[in-house]
């Protein structure tokens, strides 16, 4: 571990990023981001990464693709409009399974909304953002270590199964500044995507094994090969096949189904015994977590379930505890986003309630343990 | 196929997709004996292109392709060539896609003197979409979208490269062919944003509505009217008529040199 | 378990309150504690309302903001009228006498210190005032030692300007000192 710093979300997540071998950015200034932009610009520019600052998230999001698409770990950051603005290109990535990383860090919307507030609007967004059908993985950060940690995971996820991964902070936890001790460079565990094993011209460039992950030949290495944001056969050429499209959209699906139990990742404070067990990620988590306290401080046996990763889902987990008599809260800095998963996996067998707030502020314990009381 | 363009091409998935008469085939030609008289190295080089007629170009052709997203093209080449100097990297794109949707990433890929080599097939519609008018459709002419024609002014794509920065600005049409290799080959030498337009014919969309006549009318009004710049007496452009050639070129720092040089000075300084 | 202290610097923007909570949170990561340092801001990057908010503690930090202030530095009036009111008997106020004029009737210690008048006229850069405001904060309240509070300063200045950072710490300690001396005087009479 290093010597314990302080630091914020935003520039943690940068500088996970750079542990996880980031070696191109591109962006656009938009708050409450803007730091993940700044720190890497000047980071990439010392260590001989590449920085670029392009004419807006659109460019920026199609820059990284490219990048990515020649071998480089590729990374954008932005903020809810330019999150939407992205989310064309993102599918584009989903589609031709271009690994890369999208920091969005959720303020009040729609539309420019609250700049410099909190929110957490962003979730479903985050899932069904770009037209069609697609994968994702998307990874929510509640404290500024694990802006870090889970920066690096999501370069890791991005490049072991070539999909985009969104990194969902709210300004809550993209600004807030903690003390962390990160770990020294030689404890970060690195995965790079698989090389193809097969001469240039033997490789087919979109055909997988049991993994459902294809191999990824980088540009300029002699592969020539064609990609597309049409649907493509395995050579990579558009198709209107019936059969390929089908089985080429299944498999985009499976890739992330198969290792669903590896990718989805959740914490559980207190459940042992409790009754009423809130659910809440990101900033949320934490006035969830000083609720619980006060709770238990009453004697009401409240515990937290928190989703790391919330696409996709930690379903077999929320499940699992729903097979006992708990009640569930999710508390959410939107207007009940997450809550409709929850429901859905609860499927009616324990009473799913809400608390939710879209003020620009982060909710307060006061307001969840009200809401504890009323429902315990 | 002559076999000295042929290892250029993906045989295997000709015949293209393009309608009879459609003067795509032929800008493709030229840009294949552009790159095979710079010797290029076929493993070096990449073919970007956006969404449109113009860009399926990239389908067909043996390199490391990508078919990017609708007006995108350029900010996708971008990431490549800034990631990966070394490729060669031309970019396909049609009118509409490279100066309606992707107006904004020209002028800036022109800003920065990037080293791409930009092509721009224009054929003054939206072909695949079947007919609607672009920034590059000129007044009064019809489209599906314009049946009283069209009122929109259109862009001069080359003062707007230059306008925007771009060190190496040409024109040539589908009936100029030698002059178009001519022209895509200095493209490329130029360390900088090169943008060529390529004035080609639509005849099932943009002819058909406008009356053009048979696809050999059509090309055969691109030789009518082109003027080349060199013959140019008076500097005045007949009405009616366009430039074509070489229109524009100059030296300024291009983008990723200026990068790599700053970032090795500092480096070198000790600064990091 | 061990008290934790929730500090808010209040004031409008450009006052340099981000970067005194960012010395205040470092000062108590050297003192070994556990922090959180959070903020909010309008759009301005000059004027507008801003607030920095430090928790510092021995244990784990759930709640990031201040919900029970125990230390309150105010730099505007705005800021002194709305945060006052959150004030507990046992809170600590440090109110810029020179920027505000009507100082409420309020719970806990209020101590009103010409803060900007000292960084102008002792210390000789209106700019310091920040740094002032936290030498008197640390020396009123002892949130963090004076040693590591001088140490993050350091740390984080621009080089050629450590003297008059110096300078304006000790000058808030000092008004600090007074400020308790002529409490206690108070006290006793």
């Amino acid at each position: 571990m290093t010597t314990p710093r302080l630091m914020q979300g935003n520039e943690a997540c940068a500088e996970g990023a750079l542990a996880a071998g980031l070696n191109f950015y591109a962006g656009y200034p938009i708050t409450p981001s803007t730091e993940v932009t700044e720190i890497l610009s000047r980071k990439l520019f010392e260590n001989g990464g590449r920085f670029i600052q392009m004419e807006d998230e659109i460019a920026s999001m199609a820059a990284v693709i490219g990048a990515s698409l020649t071998g480089a770990k590729a990374m954008t950051a932005t903020s809810g409009p330019g999150f939407s603005l992205k989310q064309e290109n993102i599918g584009y990535a989903a589609m031709a399974e271009v690994p890369c990383v999208i920091v969005n860090v959720q303020r009040v919307g729609p539309s420019t909304g609250l700049a410099t507030a909190p929110a957490q609007g962003d979730v479903m967004q985050a899932r069904w953002g770009t037209h069609g059908d697609h994968p994702i993985i998307v990874l929510t950060p509640s404290s500024v270590s694990e802006c870090y940690q889970l920066t690096i995971r999501a370069f890791n996820l991005a490049e072991k199964y070539r999909v985009p991964v969104i990194m969902l902070l709210d300004e809550v936890v993209g600004h807030m500044r903690e003390r962390v001790e990160l770990p020294s460079a030689n404890q970060v565990e690195i995965i790079n995507r698989k090389q193809p094993d097969a001469a240039p011209h033997q490789y087919v460039p979109f055909r997988s094994g049991y993994d459902k992950v294809p191999s990824m030949a980088s540009f300029g290495e002699g592969y020539r090969y064609h990609v597309t944001g049409l649907v493509h056969d395995d050579d990579g050429f558009a198709t209107t096949n019936p059969e390929i499209v089908q089985s080429h959209l299944n498999r985009l699906q499976d890739k992330i189904l198969l290792h669903t139990p590896e990718i989805v990742d959740s914490e559980q404070v207190d459940t042992e015994d409790a009754e009423v067990v809130l659910i809440a990620y990101g900033g949320t988590a934490r006035s969830v977590t000083r609720a619980m306290r006060m709770a238990r401080e009453e004697g009401l046996k409240v515990g937290m379930f928190r989703p790391i990763s919330i696409w996709p889902f930690p379903e077999e987990q929320l499940k699992l505890l729903s097979q006992r008599n708990v009640k569930f809260i999710t508390v959410e800095m939107n207007f009940g986003q997450l809550a409709l998963e929850v429901e859905r996996v609860v499927g009616g067998k324990n009473a799913v309630y809400r608390a939710n707030q879209v003020n620009g502020e982060l909710i307060k314990p006061d307001t969840i343990l009200d809401r504890i009381r009323e429902v315990y | 196929m002559l076999p000295e363009v042929e290892q250029y091409f993906r045989i295997e998935k000709l015949p293209h997709m393009w309608c009879p008469g459609c003067g795509n085939g032929i800008v493709l030609h030229s840009l294949i004996n552009a790159i095979s008289g710079l010797g290029l190295d076929q493993d070096k080089t990449t073919i970007v292109s956006g969404i449109g007629c113009a860009s399926r170009a990239a389908g067909y052709l043996d390199f490391d392709t990508l078919h990017t997203t609708h007006g995108r093209a350029l900010a996708f080449a971008t990431g490549i060539k800034f990631s990966k100097p070394e490729l060669n990297t031309f970019v396909l794109m049609g009118d509409g896609d490279c100066t309606a949707i992707g107006g904004n990433h020209l002028i800036h890929a022109a800003r920065r003197n990037i080293n791409l080599t930009a092509l721009v097939f224009n054929n003054n519609i939206y072909g695949m979409t079947g007919g609607q008018y672009s920034p590059m459709t000129p007044n009064a002419k019809r489209a599906t979208t314009a049946f009283y024609g069209n009122i929109d002014r259109s862009f001069d794509l080359m003062e707007l490269a230059k306008g925007a920065g771009a060190t190496y600005v040409a024109r040539a049409t589908t009936y100029h062919t030698e002059l178009l290799t001519k022209l895509i080959m200095e493209a490329h030498k130029n360390k900088g944003f090169s943008l060529v337009e390529v004035v080609t014919a639509c005849p099932t969309a943009y002819g058909r509505y406008n009356k053009l006549g048979k696809p050999a009318d059509m090309l055969k009004a691109q030789k009518e009217n082109a003027v080349n710049i060199k013959s140019l007496k008076d500097g005045i452009v007949p009405e009616g008529k366009f430039l074509i050639g070489e229109l524009y070129r100059a030296e300024a720092p291009e983008y990723i040199d200026q990068y790599l040089q700053a970032a090795t000075k500092l480096r070198e300084k000790g600064g990091k | 378990m061990t008290k934790s202290w929730e500090v808010r610097l209040s004031g409008s923007g450009g006052q340099g309150l981000i970067l005194a909570g960012i010395i205040l949170a470092e000062a108590g990561i050297l003192d070994g504690q556990n922090v959180v340092q959070t903020q909010s801001y309008g759009p301005e990057a000059r004027g507008g309302a801003s607030k920095a908010e430090v928790v510092i503690g021995p244990g784990d930090i759930d709640y990031p903001k201040v919900l029970d202030c125990d230390v309150l530095l105010a730099l505007n009036q705005e800021s002194c009228t709305k945060f006052t009111d959150d004030l507990k008997s046992d809170s600590v106020a440090i109110i810029d006498s020179s920027l505000v004029s009507q100082i409420p009737s309020v719970n806990g210690k209020v101590y009103p210190l010409p803060i900007t008048k000292l960084a102008r006229e002792e210390v000789g850069k209106e700019l310091v005032a920040n740094v002032v405001a936290l030498g008197a904060l640390v020396g009123l309240t002892g949130v963090v030692s004076r040693e590591s509070l001088s140490n993050a300063l350091m740390a984080r200045v621009p080089k050629g300007t450590e003297e008059l950072n110096t300078k304006a710490l000790e000058t808030g300690f000092k008004a600090a000192k007074e400020a308790r001396t002529r409490k206690t005087t108070q006290q006793v009479s």
